[in-house]
């Protein structure tokens, strides 16, 4: 096996050609995306979309606005569950909600809350815990269609019963089917879930600080940074807490490799449950 | 920008490929020329087991890739169950929780895709044995990109099916026994 010398394919040029069309024309950025992943994306959206190379697809979203839609489709994380990895919530349960309880008034942050199936969970896991009328839950995500669909909380019904499994192993005090009405194959959250929540747009890449939060959790996202971007996801995280606030990350996901790790203390080390360090 | 890139030894497999890696990776040598990356399709809830049963058996080092750490020669990665394993062309590893595909998370054929991107002709993939055709694409992008291609031979294989996929997506890739591929592996030499 020789140590080849590999050009950077068309293939590449194209991407970063594209990416950088998508950020000069429509202001969403890409960029910083870790890149075999985002490849992956691109080149499935190519295939499906039925283009014939990535600069077409390229010149389909610079002169039709309605191909952007379709493409941040490809580009942002559209899977997830209600109380996906249970041993997460169960810790929150347990370990980080005493902490929060102290607070006459809490604010939550789901930072790419895609189709709202994390922020839900939260909701239900601060009702549960008698905590959901002190609480604001902001969730965000950059897709406006993601969002829009976070915010009719409305999930195949088929799905339910995994979500529904992970609501009784994350030490759930109620039944799931007391929060959703069955419609035609669809689960249907009751409305009264969305009564504290603020769904915005927001981008961990080009937004600023989202203030004062007493826990922010985002899981998944940040495996589909490079590693600047993540560090400057982690620092937003940082200046975006409160005092000894709690940030919640994906179970692969560690603050071990940024520059701001010294700044949070491992809470639940193994649910990477940290908290802002604070005299 | 151009850089060396250092060989790569990809594998996947699925029924019967954890017997099929205590066969080879016990073999390989401490001063492995290349990081091992491997996929083996395990039921999403169960914890990884893997990395434990194989440290203890291995003179190369055994972990459970992490998002963003540099893939060091001589060490095999285990994907982590519930996540796709890709690597970058710096040779970083990145994990991603993107749809399942070949209804498997982890999949074969994302590993083996990243890897053709990334590593091109020096990108060595292997395929074990298992009871679907995750893999087969990825072998072709293997040997689409210039890298060398090695499946399990069927007849040996405890079961066929992913060896003879990934032999009808690649014909001329270098078919062999277990033991073979071991001492295979063991002939690379560092790039």
């Amino acid at each position: 096996m020789s140590a080849a010398l590999r050009e950077p394919g068309v293939e590449d040029l194209e991407i970063d050609l594209l990416l950088e069309a998508l950020f000069q024309r429509y202001h969403y950025d890409f960029r910083s995306y870790a890149r075999a992943s985002i490849k992956r994306r691109l080149v499935q959206a190519r295939d499906q979309l039925g283009f014939t190379s990535i600069s077409a697809m390229q010149a389909g979203l610079l002169h039709d606005p309605a191909t952007l839609g379709r493409l941040l489709g490809y580009l942002t994380v559209q899977v997830s569950e209600m109380f996906r990895d249970p041993s997460y919530f169960r810790a929150l349960r347990e370990k980080v909600l005493p902490h929060l309880r102290t607070y006459p008034s809490l604010k939550v942050w789901v930072a790419g809350c895609s189709h709202g199936e994390e922020v839900y969970s939260l909701a239900i896991l601060f009702r549960e815990e008698g905590l959901e009328d002190r609480t604001i839950f902001y969730a965000t995500d950059i897709n406006p269609a993601a969002l829009r669909a976070a915010e009719a909380g409305v999930y195949p019904l088929e799905l339910v019963k995994k979500f529904t499994a992970n609501h009784q192993k994350s030490g759930g005090r109620s039944s799931l089917s007391d929060y959703y009405t069955a419609d035609y194959g669809r689960a249907i959250l009751d409305k009264s879930l969305r009564s504290r929540i603020v769904f915005s747009d927001h981008s961990l890449v080009t937004d600023a600080v989202f203030g004062e939060m007493h826990l922010i959790s985002c899981r998944n996202v940040l495996i589909y940074f490079d590693r600047a971007l993540q560090d400057r996801a982690i620092g937003l995280f940082h200046d975006s807490l409160a005092r000894k606030g709690f940030l919640g990350l994906g179970l692969k996901e560690s603050l071990r490799f940024s520059s701001h790790a010294g700044a949070f203390a491992e809470f639940v080390r193994e649910e990477k449950i940290y908290q802002r360090r604070d005299p | 920008m151009t850089r060396p890139t250092p060989g790569v030894v990809a594998i996947g497999g699925s029924a019967g490929a954890v017997q099929a890696l205590l066969r080879i990776l016990p073999t390989l040598p401490a001063d492995f020329p290349a990081p091992i990356l491997i996929v083996v399709h395990v039921p999403p809830d169960r914890e990884n087991a893997l990395v434990p049963l194989f440290q203890n058996k291995c003179r190369v080092g055994v972990k459970e890739a992490e998002d963003k750490e540099v893939a060091q020669p001589g060490v095999a990665y285990f994907a982590p169950s519930d996540y796709h394993l890709l690597v970058e062309a710096d040779g970083s590893l990145s994990l991603s929780a993107d749809e399942l595909v070949n209804l498997s998370r982890p999949a074969i054929d994302v590993l083996f895709d990243s890897v053709a991107d990334a590593f091109g002709s020096a990108a060595t993939a292997i395929v074990l044995t298992g009871a679907n055709h995750d893999g087969a694409a990825g072998l072709s992008a293997v040997v689409a990109a210039g890298g060398h291609a090695v499946v399990e031979d069927p007849a040996e294989a405890y079961v066929a099916a992913m060896p003879e996929a990934a032999l009808r997506a690649c014909p001329g890739a270098t078919v062999l026994r277990l033991d073979a591929i071991a001492s295979h592996l063991s002939n690379l030499r560092a790039p």
